[in-house]
């Protein structure tokens, strides 16, 4: 009897428990929820490849301006994809300016406004005029000043002349080039044609994007002497036949000892050895010294090749939301990303910002080739370079201004898709 | 006609029917999961075989091009191969090799797990010893051969102190060697699982009987387990097979990306947004595919020896 009152009396506070915690938790769907909307920090979904995506800027962002950012990282060719086919799926997209002639025409992007971008006047001239330095740099491929203006706010046009609607707010862009392996070459690289030299046969790599791959690939056939292009970026048919027979005779002769199409495996192949002169990307360069092995970004004396990124927002942004997306990009151009982006040897696309926030020496090793004053470190605190070392290519001026090419989207891309993966099977 | 009114007319014709209802409940399940994520993406990959596409998007249309461009210059025999039939010999190079040193090598195992290995618990241990490098990614497996076979790896390294060599191999790494090599170290179980379960179905009074005969080894092996683990080997041929037809990963990572893949031309497609020619390029490697299980079944009648 005892035990049964006590269980009566336990299930009955077990009911009532429950039922206070049911109202409560109904309570607060039904009155908490507008209350929780009108306070909770104001989200955006990051759609881009991973340059841009750190934790960092991610706690930096939201101490200054109270948004937050959710990632959605993916890479260059499925951020397009995504684009055209799930355009609701992200608020910001971080994308490449060769892109653009795929996706321009799609109408699946916004144009993108420039008066409500506060720093627009201080964009660096090689997006807004293809100079550097007041000089002309090269424009071989989809070099940005071709694909930023739009004819108007929802115009699938490019405009060649200024205007207020840009496809792109440019954000982050760099002149890539070969890396080798200086203490396995031992003498000194000044060209793109060694990459075919049969010195390193066995030894030499490629990167298997065939759109980027392309261009490296005309950089080496040029600076051979094979042909030199009217633009390396839009080859005729007949000069991808050339590009890719040139090619595929080092394949088959052995020239090469993988292809790479993964960022990590280019790192693998050049830390280990097996590789000693490839394509490369910057930021391989430093994981593969971060593990002590020597390796350079090598200037060539014909030229880099570059790329450059920005945002833009999908075409049924509006609103809010899009203001909220406008007011992130004028935190990212406002110096602490900047700052951020050139400590690891990318470039801001405003510079005097960056500038601002970054100390004197470190702007000096990364911006003007200066010998460092003081160990270089990478904004999560690996030691980069130590004092006395020069930037590999030197000054913003010397790296920029030899551009020679950009990432492309050729109008014969079909063809050239196909033409790479026969000198794959080859 | 008039026979099926006759079975109609029959009184049992009610209880036949639930029972056909039953059964149609009962495998409902299945065929929902089976229709949901197998019959329709395959019948949308046929039909978006056949449409256009530009840059950006696919257009709904009935053309042949996407074929047509795969089998362009394949039928002019003055010149080289085509991209694709280069491709596929190439495929089925890897598939025949793959495929033969699996079943030589999964079918020893199984035999001499089936055979040899006399008490059960011992046979189960080692079975499952078997499986254990399936408890890591397919991708790390083949990812850990790397450092062991690279030109500054464990191999060489020893290879080179034994004074066996001079200078380091180069063709351990990034060539065919290492593609099939890390197929059979990745695909050999899928052989000795069905090989060994036909095995352990084996009726030892029947080799008892044909020992007693006075069979040799050899005659035992040819005459009595090859003919009953027939339905084993065929089943674990489907699986090497299709597994390796598909195969891009194993073949870039292995192959240094030097070799040629049908399924990685339809990843690069895929990446470049031509989905219709990747469409088309999948239902080819479909075709060709079912059309050698085809052929296999043709051999084996797995129906009847099951």
């Amino acid at each position: 009897m005892k035990d049964y009152t006590k269980n009566v009396i336990s299930r009955r506070k077990m009911l009532k428990s429950t039922a206070a915690m049911g109202a409560a938790a109904g309570a607060s769907i039904m009155l908490g929820c507008p209350a929780v909307h009108a306070n909770e920090a104001p989200t955006i979904r990051y759609l881009g490849t991973a340059v841009n995506m750190g934790s960092e800027p991610e706690k930096r962002l939201f101490e200054d301006t109270g948004i937050k950012v959710k990632y959605i990282s993916k890479t260059t060719d499925e951020v397009v994809k995504t684009i055209l086919t799930q355009p609701n799926s992200f608020d910001i997209v971080d994308s490449e300016y060769f892109s653009m002639p795929k996706l321009v025409p799609s109408g699946s992007l916004l144009g993108m406004d420039t008066k409500r971008i506060k720093e627009w006047d201080n964009v660096v001239t090689a997006f807004t005029e293809g100079k550097v330095g007041g000089k002309t740099i090269g424009d071989q491929g989809t070099a940005p000043k071709k694909v930023l203006y739009l004819k108007g706010a929802d115009s699938k046009e490019f405009s060649s002349e200024p205007s207020r609607y840009v496809t792109l707010i440019p954000t982050v862009y760099n002149a890539d080039t070969l890396g080798i392996r200086p203490d396995l070459i031992n003498r000194p690289i000044n060209t793109w044609a060694e990459l075919l030299n049969p010195e390193f046969k066995g030894k030499a790599c490629i990167l298997n994007i065939p759109s980027i791959g392309i261009m490296d690939a005309a950089m080496v056939v040029e600076a051979m002497g094979e042909y030199t292009y009217p633009d390396k970026g839009n080859m005729t048919k007949a000069e991808i036949d050339l590009t890719m027979k040139i090619f595929t005779e080092a394949k088959k002769s052995g020239q090469f000892r993988a292809f790479w199409s993964d960022f990590n495996e280019s790192v693998n192949l050049m830390a280990s050895g097996e590789v000693v002169i490839q394509s490369m990307w910057a930021p391989a360069i430093t994981a593969v010294r971060s593990q002590g092995v020597p390796c350079v970004y090598q200037p060539l004396k014909e030229g880099y090749r570059a790329w450059a990124a920005g945002f833009a927002l999908p075409s049924t942004a509006k609103g809010r939301q899009a203001d909220i997306c406008y007011e992130y990009i004028n935190w990212f151009l406002s110096g602490w990303m900047g700052a951020y982006l050139n400590r690891q040897g990318y470039y801001s696309a405003v510079l005097s910002t960056a500038e601002a926030n970054m100390e004197a020496y470190e702007w000096d090793y990364w911006m003007k080739g200066k010998p460092a004053a003081k160990d270089i470190l990478s904004p999560t605190g690996q030691k980069l370079a130590s004092v006395g070392e020069v930037r590999d290519g030197g000054s913003y001026e010397d790296r920029m201004g030899g551009v020679a090419c950009w990432n492309a989207t050729m109008d014969e891309n079909k063809y050239m898709v196909r033409k790479w993966n026969e000198m794959i099977a080859s | 006609m008039v026979r099926r009114l006759e079975i109609g007319a029959l009184p049992c014709d009610k209880y036949l029917i639930m029972k056909l209802n039953w059964s149609f409940l009962l495998a409902f399940p299945f065929f929902s999961v089976f229709a949901l994520f197998f019959i329709i993406p395959l019948t949308l990959t046929f039909i978006v075989s056949f449409w256009d596409y530009t840059e950006y998007s696919i257009i709904p249309d009935f053309i042949w091009s996407n074929y047509q461009y795969i089998f362009e210059g394949c039928f002019d025999f003055n010149v080289d191969a085509c991209l694709t039939f280069r491709t596929y010999a190439s495929t089925l190079f890897y598939c025949f090799f793959a495929w033969l040193l699996t079943l030589i090598i999964g079918f020893t195992v199984a035999f001499f797990l089936a055979f040899h290995v006399r008490s059960l618990p011992l046979q189960i241990a080692l079975f499952l010893l078997c499986t254990i490098p399936f408890w890591t990614s397919n991708v790390i497996r083949m990812v850990s051969w790397i450092p062991l076979l690279g030109r500054n790896g464990l191999f060489n390294e020893f290879l080179l102190n034994l004074g066996v060599i001079q200078s380091p191999v180069e063709w351990f790494l990034y060539s065919p060697f290492a593609v099939l090599l890390a197929f059979v170290h990745l695909y050999t179980l899928f052989m000795i699982v069905p090989i060994f379960n036909s095995m352990i179905r084996i009726d030892n009074s029947i080799i008892e009987a044909a020992y007693d005969s006075g069979s040799s080894g050899l005659q035992i092996l040819t005459n009595i387990i090859v003919p009953l683990c027939k339905p084993g080997i065929l089943i674990g041929s489907i699986f090497v097979i299709t597994v390796v037809m598909g195969d891009f990963i194993t073949i870039g990572i292995m192959g240094g990306q030097q070799i040629a893949s049908i399924g990685k031309i339809i990843q690069v497609e895929m990446s470049y947004l031509q989905l219709p020619a990747a469409a088309a390029n999948a239902v080819i490697l479909l075709t060709a595919t079912l059309l050698m299980i085809f052929a296999m079944t043709r051999i084996i009648d797995i129906r009847k020896e099951l």
